[in-house]
C-alpha cells in the first residue's frame, strides 16, 4: 500500500468531515439513549425541591416520589408561574414557584405558604453563584428557615416579605446572607416579583371588589370566575 | 512485550510519584481547587479524569499514525470533548445529585491541561496498551490529590466525611466549631501547597 500523505490539504479536510460525522453520530446516539433517564431524574429533583419547601427533607428518590404524591393534591400554571396545593397535617399549604436572578446566573425557588399567608418553608436554588457565599441560599438550611413564620403582604396586597441587611421589623425581613449581598438581593427582588400577583389568591378582599369589572379574570384567579363572582353578587343582593 | 513489562510498570508508576501532574508537573490545578470542598464530588471527579485519560489516550493512540500533524491539536480536542460530552451526560442520568455539584467542571475537563499534555506528549508517540497505562496512572495521581484535599476540607470544614459525620456532638457541645475557611477554593491551594511540600520533602527522589 502506497503511503498516504497526511499532511495534504484534501486528507486534512476529508479526515476532520469523518470525524466529526462518526462523533455527532455517537453523542446523538448516547443523548438518546439517556434522555429519558435524565428527564426522571430532573422531574424527582423538582419535586424534591417541592417538599424542601414544605419542610420535608432528606428524603430518597422512591420515598420522597411518594410523600409527593401524597402532599401534592394539585398543580396549576398561571403565566408561567408554577401553583401547588398541597395538604400537611390537614393544612391546606399553597407552594409557589419563583424565578429571579442573582449575582452570576439564574437562581429559582419554592415558597410554600399557610392560609394566613405567612411562609410556612422555602427552599432556594441557584445555577452558578460563588460557593460559600450566593451558594448558601441553597445550601444553608438555618438561612431558609429564617422564613417560616414571616408575613408576606399587607392589607393593600403589596408584598413586605424582603431579604435586607439591617432586619428593622422581624415580622417580614429576613437578614441576607453574610457576604452574599447581591445575591440576596436577587433572592429579594424574585419574591417581591413572584408573589405580587399571587396576593389575590390569598386576601379575600380583592375578589368583591372587582367583580364586574374588566378585572375580574384575574383577581378570581384560577378559581371558577363565574362561581366566585355570583357568590359575591348575591351577598351583594342580599344586603 | 509482556503485558506488565519492567517498562510499563513506570509508565504506570511515574505519574503517581515522580512525573506526578499535579506534584510535579503542577497541571490540573483549577478543577483540582473547584471541586475539593467535599469529598464525594472530589472522588467522582476523579474517576471521571481517570476513565476520560484514559479512554482519550488509547483512541488517540489507535489513530495516532493517520492525525494529520498540521490539525492534531483540534483531533485530540475532538475526541476529548466527545469523551467529556458522554461521561457528563452518563452523570446526569445515574447521579444526578453529583452532576449537580460538579456542575461547569465536568465539561471542563476539556480543557484540563493533564488531558492534552498526555495525548501531546504520550499518546501521539506510543502503542495503545502503554498509553491506557499511563492515562490510569496520570488520572489516579490527580484522583488521588483530589481525595486527600478533599477529605481534609470536609472533615475541617464540615465535620464529616462523605457526608456522615465524623466529629461527635460533645465536641461541638465542648466548643468545637467546624472551619469555614476550609469550604472556600482558597484553602485547597493552601492544602495543595502543603500536600505538594510534603511530598518533595518526603517521597520525591531525583531521577
Amino acid at each position: 500500500m502506497s503511503k498516504l500523505n497526511t499532511n495534504s490539504n484534501a486528507y486534512i479536510i476529508i479526515y476532520s468531515a469523518i470525524l466529526v460525522v462518526i462523533v455527532a453520530f455517537l453523542l446523538a446516539f448516547v443523548y438518546q439513549a439517556l434522555k429519558p433517564m435524565q428527564d426522571a431524574n430532573v422531574a424527582l429533583d423538582v419535586k424534591k425541591q417541592i417538599l424542601y419547601s414544605l419542610n420535608i427533607r432528606g428524603l430518597d428518590g422512591s420515598e420522597a416520589e411518594a410523600k409527593y404524591a401524597e402532599v401534592v393534591k394539585e398543580e396549576k400554571e398561571q403565566d408561567g408561574q408554577k401553583y401547588y396545593a398541597c395538604q400537611i397535617d390537614g393544612k391546606d399549604i399553597i407552594v409557589a414557584s419563583l424565578k429571579g436572578m442573582g449575582l452570576w446566573g439564574g437562581i429559582s425557588g419554592y415558597i410554600s405558604i399557610d392560609d394566613e399567608g405567612k411562609v410556612y418553608g422555602a427552599y432556594f436554588n441557584h445555577e452558578s453563584e460563588t460557593a460559600g457565599l450566593g451558594a448558601e441560599i441553597k445550601d444553608s438550611q438555618a438561612w431558609q428557615e429564617k422564613f417560616i413564620g414571616k408575613q408576606i403582604w399587607d392589607e393593600n396586597g403589596n408584598v413586605v416579605l424582603s431579604v435586607v441587611k439591617d432586619v428593622k421589623d422581624p415580622k417580614t425581613q429576613v437578614d441576607c446572607v453574610t457576604g452574599a449581598t447581591l445575591t440576596s438581593n436577587g433572592v429579594d427582588a424574585m419574591i417581591k416579583a413572584g408573589l405580587q400577583d399571587a396576593a389575590k389568591r390569598f386576601l379575600n378582599t380583592s375578589n368583591s371588589d372587582c367583580c364586574g369589572t374588566e378585572e375580574a379574570d384575574s383577581c378570581c384567579n384560577g378559581d371558577d370566575k363565574a362561581k366566585c363572582c355570583s357568590e359575591t353578587e348575591i351577598k351583594a343582593k342580599e344586603d | 512485550m509482556a503485558l506488565f513489562s519492567k517498562q510499563n510498570k513506570e509508565v504506570f508508576t511515574n505519574p503517581l510519584n515522580l512525573d506526578h501532574p499535579i506534584l510535579g508537573q503542577v497541571l490540573g490545578i483549577c478543577s483540582a481547587l473547584a471541586v475539593t470542598s467535599q469529598l464525594k464530588p472530589a472522588i467522582v471527579m476523579g474517576l471521571a479524569v481517570t476513565v476520560i485519560t484514559a479512554f482519550a489516550n488509547v483512541i488517540i493512540s489507535i489513530i495516532r499514525n493517520t492525525i494529520p500533524n498540521r490539525i492534531r491539536i483540534v483531533v485530540q480536542l475532538v475526541v476529548v470533548a466527545a469523551l467529556v460530552t458522554i461521561v457528563s451526560q452518563i452523570l446526569k442520568a445515574f447521579a444526578y445529585d453529583v452532576s449537580v455539584q460538579l456542575s461547569v467542571y465536568v465539561g471542563l475537563i476539556i480543557t484540563n491541561c493533564i488531558l492534552m499534555g498526555r495525548l501531546e506528549a504520550f499518546a501521539m508517540q506510543n502503542k495503545p496498551w502503554p498509553s491506557f497505562l499511563d492515562g490510569v496512572g496520570n488520572g489516579l495521581g490527580y484522583a488521588m490529590i483530589l481525595v486527600i484535599v478533599g477529605a481534609v476540607r470536609e472533615l475541617l470544614g464540615r465535620g464529616t466525611l462523605l457526608g456522615f459525620q465524623i466529629i461527635p456532638d460533645f465536641c461541638y457541645d465542648l466548643g468545637y466549631v467546624n472551619n469555614g475557611m476550609m469550604t472556600m477554593p482558597a484553602m485547597a491551594l493552601i492544602l495543595v501547597g502543603c500536600v505538594i511540600w510534603v511530598h518533595r520533602a518526603y517521597f520525591y527522589k531525583e531521577k
